[in-house]
């Protein structure tokens, strides 16, 4: 299960996590991440003890947006303890996420 | 077993589909794990599509060819093909979740990947500056400078789209014409937001987190020169995806699979190819959907032949445990394929193989 995420509830739900999050910015119009955003979903359904998956629409969530400066969707980014901890970009198929995670994941 | 496997899930995957479920081939359609609907995924208004003079947008147009596959009984995986076994009379495609699937036939429309610049500091400034999907990313460029390089219609799609959020679009090609369509050039050069730097290559990126500037060379003097610029969006054309095919089937000077004339006849007979994957020119969404009808109609010809053959082998045959043996020396087009033809059916369930012929 994924939680929704805003700018504001942005501080409480992922800076302030006990557990690494991995934060999905996406949007309605981007095809690819409508792709990936199940299978996103997927490993973190099948890692709910090692990370949380945060979604953050990133047209009803500019700020945030904004202040990771992202400019390239999908993209995913793991918080640990409030800092980015690693980032990246475009859609990949479910081994490939995995091997991006997989300091997370186990 | 079953009759037939499509791999892709672009116009020509899908509309193979169309036809061989309507064939009652009750075709398996391998679409991949995130990029189903192929290129038009990334695209917005697809106007020259026949049938919708209002237009329609890329996804939209996917979805209902996929529904309109999944309708006369089209299965679809979402999952990547990570491996192909060709050489048998049965058709063995692997995908990355370890699933194994076999077919008698199999068509493969696996389209084209965006084509990268390969120049210095690209790689890591993807994602940070340089896209390849102006509807993806043009958004985040509000009030920017961008660049688009390329000279065809989709540079001067994502053009024009990038002029909604940009300031300013510049248009760098490394020839002094385009040779987008006259209806694509005509929108971008009437468009007030939209320049063109003609004769031009980019040949680096500058920035540390993120795009600063470009370098480009002048293809006709050869001198290099900076250009500030705060997103890069490439649109310099694509290459078949042939990767898995390598070695298995024939290809052309051009990359793309080699087809026997106006047919999909791959180099291995019951596999047949369609789309991008074997056109080097045309590459339209219209074009891929027609060469979808061949492969499907070449496949059902295809089968039709070997149930032909396995019927009048059978025929013939006194002994059941005969069958399968029969049915394969039938379709086999030389005395070499017979060993290989031969060494495959026996792994296969002899019920399958006999429920198939008959």
């Amino acid at each position: 299960m994924a939680i929704e995420v805003t700018d504001a509830s942005f501080d409480a739900d992922v800076l302030k996590s006990d557990k690494p999050v991995l934060v999905d910015f996406w949007a309605s119009w981007c095809g690819p991440c409508r792709q990936v955003g199940p299978i996103l979903e997927k490993i973190a359904d099948e890692h709910a003890e090692a990370i949380t998956l945060a979604k953050v629409d990133v047209d009803a969530n500019p700020a945030t947006a904004q202040q990771y400066g992202i400019t390239s969707i999908p993209a995913m980014f793991v918080f640990k303890n409030g800092e980015v901890v690693k980032s990246f970009v475009g859609a990949q198929p479910k081994p490939a996420l995995e091997r991006a995670l997989a300091e997370f994941i186990g | 077993m079953r009759d037939v496997i499509i791999i892709g899930s672009g116009p020509a995957g899908f509309t193979a589909a169309i036809y061989a479920a309507r064939a009652n081939l009750k075709p398996l359609l391998i679409a991949s794990s995130v990029e189903v609907g192929g290129e038009l995924m990334q695209t917005t208004e697809v106007e020259n599509f026949p049938g919708f003079p209002e237009g329609i947008m890329g996804p939209d147009l996917m979805d209902r060819m996929q529904k309109q596959a999944e309708k006369f009984g089209t299965e679809v995986v979402y999952d990547d093909v990570t491996a192909l076994d060709i050489t048998g009379e049965a058709k063995r495609v692997t995908t990355g979740e370890g699933q194994t699937f076999e077919a008698r036939s199999l068509i493969y429309a696996t389209g084209s990947a965006y084509r990268k610049l390969g120049c210095d500091r690209e790689t890591e400034l993807s994602g940070r500056g340089i896209s390849w999907c102006a509807t993806c990313d043009g958004a985040f460029f509000r009030n920017r400078h961008v660049a688009v390089v390329g000279g065809g219609d989709s540079a001067m799609e994502e053009a024009t789209f990038l002029s909604r959020f940009a300031s300013k679009v510049t248009v760098i090609h490394r020839r002094d014409a385009l040779r987008a369509s006259a209806a694509m050039v005509e929108r971008a050069e009437n468009d007030p937001k939209i320049d063109f730097r003609w004769n031009s290559t980019v040949v680096g990126f500058e920035g540390d987190q993120k795009v600063t500037g470009m370098i480009l060379r002048d293809t006709v003097t050869g001198a290099d020169s900076q250009m500030p610029i705060d997103g890069v969006f490439e649109a310099i054309g694509s290459d078949p995806r042939t990767h898995l095919v390598h070695g298995l089937l024939d290809l052309t000077e051009a990359g793309t699979i080699a087809v026997d004339g106006r047919s999909s006849r791959t180099s291995v007979p019951g596999v047949f190819a369609a789309g991008d994957v074997i056109d080097p020119i045309y590459k339209q969404a219209a074009t891929a959907a027609g060469s979808g009808v061949v492969a499907a109609l070449d496949a059902q010809a295809y089968l039709a032949e070997l149930d032909d053959a396995a019927t009048a082998q059978i025929g013939e045959a006194d002994q059941p445990d005969e069958i399968e043996r029969t049915g394969e020396v039938g379709n086999s087009q030389d005395a070499g394929d017979v060993e290989t033809a031969n060494a495959t059916a026996t792994q296969l369930d002899p019920a399958d193989a006999a429920a198939a012929h008959v």
